[in-house]
């Protein structure tokens, strides 16, 4: 982000969390946390191969590509 | 003809009247003549319209089976893949990128031989009540150009109202569906969460997302709900049961013996005046065709907004992290010597736009250790209480009530500078999100203070949305006979022809 972001970002954050922290008025030790609005478990399918991509279609949209493989800049540092 | 209903241009193709070829050329004339000034689309693809459109025409010439849709136009919420048509979901990060798969909900339209005109405009990654955080500029509202169409579905919502197209898909994460539809004068509906895959519909919130139909009519919104609905093996989130029958419904809209709950605390103060009287109307307009009317307290609403604004950031700051200019979409700074890391963050401090970046940081935060149990953990409890508000109030009544939206439409730039009091606007949709249950909003009249849409929403149980399709028919019906005429025919002429 630029400074200026930054600075707008910082007052405006202290808004934000002091509007949303009354969640802690009422969520009191007892009750249990919802992550999820339907109850689902374990969904799984069976091991069969079905078709996907072709390597050049998920390649499609990479920003830079090098012999079939997305080429990235540079992940581990020099020395 | 492109004022009427989708399921009376259905009709007139099967009568003859007219070829999907020439109802699509149509529907591109109408966005030549007025998009310059509501900015409802972000791609048009033509090419691909005309062709789907010509085989429809081609299948009905030889007497095949269509669908009952087949042939009418549609517009498509730019947060959907479809292949090999530019897909931005209003970010600059993916501007160009050409998705190279199909949504299952866009899939399902093609099957059904629904001609996809193009992308709509959109709030970036669905955040924003305006479409005012669109990377591409905002949409107008068809009724007022200097105000907001709703968002973040806005270019959904004004293409309809615009006469644009007839039917429009949306997505709804906290109300991005139903307010839209609201502001507009026109019908949105968000489905149970899992009743519509979310199978290559870019993520935002991954628990609360869902997809849904947009249209002019209860009708044609249940139409479209059919066809986009179903279990998909693609979204392990996706329910696996049969369809809720809501063409059925819309088709015999009857609240005779039905118990209706206005919810006590989605009302009142903080409601623009106009709108509660539209709404209360509304109210007695049902109860007049049978319906019993209670009041139903959900105490615990008046945290949903907070507890949102703590979970839709958290989930967005983990689905985000996907864009990380390595694999697809925008890459900067890719020179010699620069890391990795480096050019993922100047990729995302020009690819994002500003709601983005805050709603990023502001769930990073609510996630981290430390604050994780006051912020985060503390939500997703809201979260619950919230449940059990909606659980209590559907052991006594079918459906709840309120107003879509405290306000009206507002205008363009008016809270642009106040995340909080955007954030207000989805004061009445959010609860619904948050329990996954559906909800509806269709048009209940103009306000008369500044004869603007005012939005009606309905509530239903998880898996009842046909009890959403029952009442919204009923009291489509009774507006209707009250009006005379649909309400859009009151919106004002643009581009200076009908």
């Amino acid at each position: 982000m630029t400074d200026s972001e930054l600075d707008h970002l910082a007052t405006e954050m202290d808004v934000i969390l002091n509007a949303v922290a009354r969640v802690q008025e009422v969520a009191t030790s007892e009750i249990k946390p919802t992550s999820h609005p339907v109850p689902i478990s374990n969904v799984t399918r069976s091991d069969v191969v079905v078709p996907s991509l072709t390597p050049e279609q998920a390649l499609s949209g990479a920003p830079a590509k090098e012999d079939g493989r997305f080429r990235v800049p540079q992940i581990l540092g020099e020395e | 003809m492109i004022t009427r209903a989708a399921h009376e241009m259905a009709a007139a193709m099967e009568a003859g009247e007219i070829t999907s070829e020439k109802l699509t050329q149509d529907h591109f004339d109408r966005i030549a003549e007025v998009d310059a000034d509501v900015h409802a689309f972000l791609y048009l693809d033509h090419e691909g319209a005309v062709a789907q459109a010509r085989a429809v025409d081609k299948a009905r010439a030889n007497g095949e089976k269509v669908g009952p849709l087949a042939g009418v136009p549609l517009a498509l919420k730019d947060v959907m893949v479809q292949k090999g048509i530019p897909t931005t979901a209003g970010s600059k990060i993916l501007e160009g990128w050409r998705p190279p798969y199909d949504a299952t909900v866009v899939t399902k339209l093609k099957n059904a031989g629904i001609v996809i005109l193009g992308k709509t405009n959109m709030d970036e990654f669905a955040m924003g009540s305006s479409t005012e955080n669109s990377a591409y500029g905002p949409t107008h509202n068809p009724w007022d150009l200097s105000r907001i169409p709703g968002g973040s579905g806005g270019g959904s919502s004004a293409s309809l109202a615009a006469f644009e197209a007839p039917l429009a898909i949306g997505t709804d994460t906290g109300g991005s569906i139903r307010q839209p539809a609201a502001v507009t004068g026109t019908v949105g509906v968000k489905p149970t969460y899992g009743g519509v895959s979310r199978y290559g519909l870019i993520a935002f919130s991954s628990s609360l997302d869902q997809a849904g139909p947009c249209a002019r009519t209860v009708l044609d919104a249940a139409l479209l709900h059919e066809v986009m609905a179903g279990h998909d093996p693609k979204d392990a989130t996706s329910i696996n049961a049969p369809v809720p029958q809501v063409v059925h419904a819309a088709k015999n809209g009857n609240v005779k013996g039905v118990k209706i709950g206005y919810v006590k605390e989605l009302n009142g103060e903080g409601y623009q005046a106009g709108v509660r009287s539209r709404f209360e109307e509304s109210l007695d307009l049902l109860a007049k065709a049978g319906a019993e009317i209670v009041e139903v307290s959900c105490p615990n609403f008046e945290y949903a907004l907070a507890s949102y604004y703590l979970i839709a950031p958290s989930e967005c700051s983990s689905n985000l992290a996907r864009f990380d200019a390595m694999r697809y979409g925008m890459r900067v700074g890719d020179e010699d010597g620069v890391s990795a890391e480096l050019v993922m963050n100047l990729t995302r401090e020009v690819g994002f736009g500003r709601e983005v970046k805050r709603r990023v940081i502001l769930g990073t935060y609510a996630l981290s250790s430390g604050y994780y149990d006051a912020y985060y953990g503390s939500a997703q409890k809201v979260r619950t209480l919230i449940i059990e508000d909606f659980t209590k109030a559907f052991a006594k009544v079918d459906v709840l009530v309120s107003p879509t939206t405290p306000t009206t439409a507002f205008k363009i730039g008016d809270k642009v500078d106040d995340p909080l009091a955007m954030y207000l606007n989805d004061i009445a949709t959010i609860p619904v999100n948050m329990a996954g249950i559906g909800g509806m909003s269709l048009p209940c009249g103009l306000a008369p203070e500044d004869g603007l849409p005012v939005g009606f929403q309905i509530m239903a149980p998880a898996m009842q949305d046909q009890r959403l399709y029952s009442v919204g028919a009923a009291l489509e019906a009774e507006l209707l006979t009250k009006w005379g005429a649909p309400l859009l025919s009151q919106i004002p002429a643009l581009g200076g022809a009908k």
